[in-house]
């Protein structure tokens, strides 16, 4: 019931936006603090709870176990001290690629079957999707620090920078082709220059965030999916180390910042 | 006197920080890390994660290479331009307009069917507002530019490859990429070009 009312309330303030002639950023951010107040990320923070303590896979084993990095079951600020390097996998892992590891290794879920669809559609939302906004929400409130301690997190902050201004491809893309300049647009979209502290926040603030488009959960992980896709490159591979080295990149940037929690997007 | 030794001992420690790490080049880690991560999906094969000899010489130089080598590769480019046989520049600028606001194309998700993709970047036309900033804007182009033949030949010349007039330009080569067809790029430049365009009133 609360659900229909959320989502009800949520597709009549849509429809009134929508309606708008010309919506700027500043419109919608003063719709998306309204919202906020009332966040469908919020269902899937409790799914993602639920699902963190169920008993689950081959190995009928709770998430209890996993270390996000503050040791094993501690959730609260982990979130926001990763992508950062894990001993046991030997490479850098952001918050997803990380629970996906622990489904993996505690539960005993396969990589092919996480990875056939991981991301949401209108009638489906992965479960690492549903975690992931558990686990970030576990850290609303706190400073982003992704640490730079262990040379393989400082290597990988590097070839996360070098893979930003890779250009390659149909149309020549970088990342930095679109987000390593100021005060530029496609479209009507704003577009913040991740190559600066006080904008690369953007990059991380609302994520997990609750997509209008479509009215679907989503991650980081998506996102940097989608953004290769329109950058004319082949796919990423899901939870693969090109995408926690671009997270690395894009959140150490953004270190010092406080993060909000899961959010709503456009 | 002590605020002197104080600044030299900050840049000896600066020194000695930047020996400790010296710079090196990510690149080949950052490829050979894409190249095990990536996998072909629809029309977008691997290949599309090789550097040809442009994209190369702009990552390398941070998109700012001597000039003797954007020279070298601007002719390069400049030579392999594919001009109309029939010598006419300009096509339809009401198509031209209809390419212009088509953004599809060149992704994994496309099947076929490539637009311009050129208001997601420039202001062109008076009517459409919603147009971005990343290059700049061509709203009156030709009236501000002229309307003569080497104004139509650079507008048409720099739809098909930017990177022959600015080595590291942000924007796609869409003739040299193949992703627009030359009636495609003479309707583009009609828009930018005739008289009667919308552009130009």
């Amino acid at each position: 019931m609360k659900r229909a009312l959320v989502l009800g309330s949520l597709a009549v303030a849509w429809a009134a936006a929508a309606q708008t002639p010309d919506p700027t950023a500043a419109e919608f951010d003063k719709f998306r603090e309204i919202m906020e107040q009332d966040n469908p990320a919020e269902l899937f923070e409790v799914k993602g709870e639920e699902l963190w303590r169920a008993r689950r896979g081959p190995k009928n084993a709770a998430l209890e176990q996993c270390d996000l990095g503050l040791g094993p079951g501690v959730v609260k600020g982990a979130y926001a001290q990763m992508p950062r390097y894990f001993a046991d996998a030997d490479r850098v892992m952001d918050a997803e690629a990380r629970i996906v590891h622990c489904m993996m290794t505690l539960q005993g879920f396969t990589y092919a079957e996480l990875a056939k669809q991981p991301f949401s559609s209108p009638t489906r939302t992965p479960e690492p999707v549903s975690l992931v906004t558990y686990v970030a929400a576990q850290s609303r409130g706190m400073k982003i620090s992704a640490p730079q301690d262990h040379p393989k997190e400082r290597a990988t902050y590097e070839t996360g920078n070098a893979i930003f201004h890779y250009r390659a491809g149909a149309f020549d893309f970088s990342c930095a082709s679109c987000h390593g300049a100021d005060d530029k647009r496609i479209r009507t979209q704003p577009l913040p220059n991740f190559t600066k502290p006080e904008q690369a926040i953007r990059a991380v603030q609302g994520w997990p965030g609750y997509r209008m488009t479509g009215g679907v959960m989503h991650s980081l992980q998506w996102r940097m999916n989608d953004c290769f896709r329109q950058q004319r490159f082949p796919e990423p591979g899901y939870a693969s180390e090109t995408v926690s080295a671009l997270l690395t990149y894009l959140t150490v940037n953004a270190n010092g910042q406080v993060y909000r929690g899961p959010g709503i997007k456009r | 006197m002590r605020l002197a030794s104080a600044a030299l001992m900050a840049i000896a420690a600066a020194l000695l920080a930047s020996c400790a790490t010296p710079q090196r080049d990510y690149r080949p880690d950052a490829v050979a890390m894409m190249m095990r991560d990536f996998h072909a999906m629809g029309i977008a094969g691997m290949d599309r994660l090789n550097e040809d000899s442009v994209q190369a010489a702009c990552n390398q130089h941070q998109d700012n290479p001597p000039q003797g080598v954007a020279d070298k590769l601007q002719k390069e480019q400049s030579a392999a331009i594919k001009w109309p046989a029939d010598g006419r520049l300009l096509g339809d600028w009401k198509s031209g307009e209809r390419i212009a606001q088509d953004g599809r194309g060149m992704t994994w998700s496309d099947k076929g069917g490539v637009g311009g993709s050129c208001y997601n970047c420039h202001q062109i036309g008076p009517r459409e507002s919603s147009f971005g900033t990343v290059g700049p804007s061509l709203y009156q182009f030709a009236k501000l530019r002229g309307y003569g033949a080497d104004i139509q030949r650079y507008a048409y010349g720099k739809i098909y490859n930017a990177k022959a007039y600015n080595l590291c330009s942000q924007m796609p080569r869409m003739g040299h990429a193949g992703a627009l067809t030359e009636q495609q790029m003479k309707d583009l430049t009609a828009l930018l070009m005739d008289p009667a365009s919308p552009v130009n009133q």
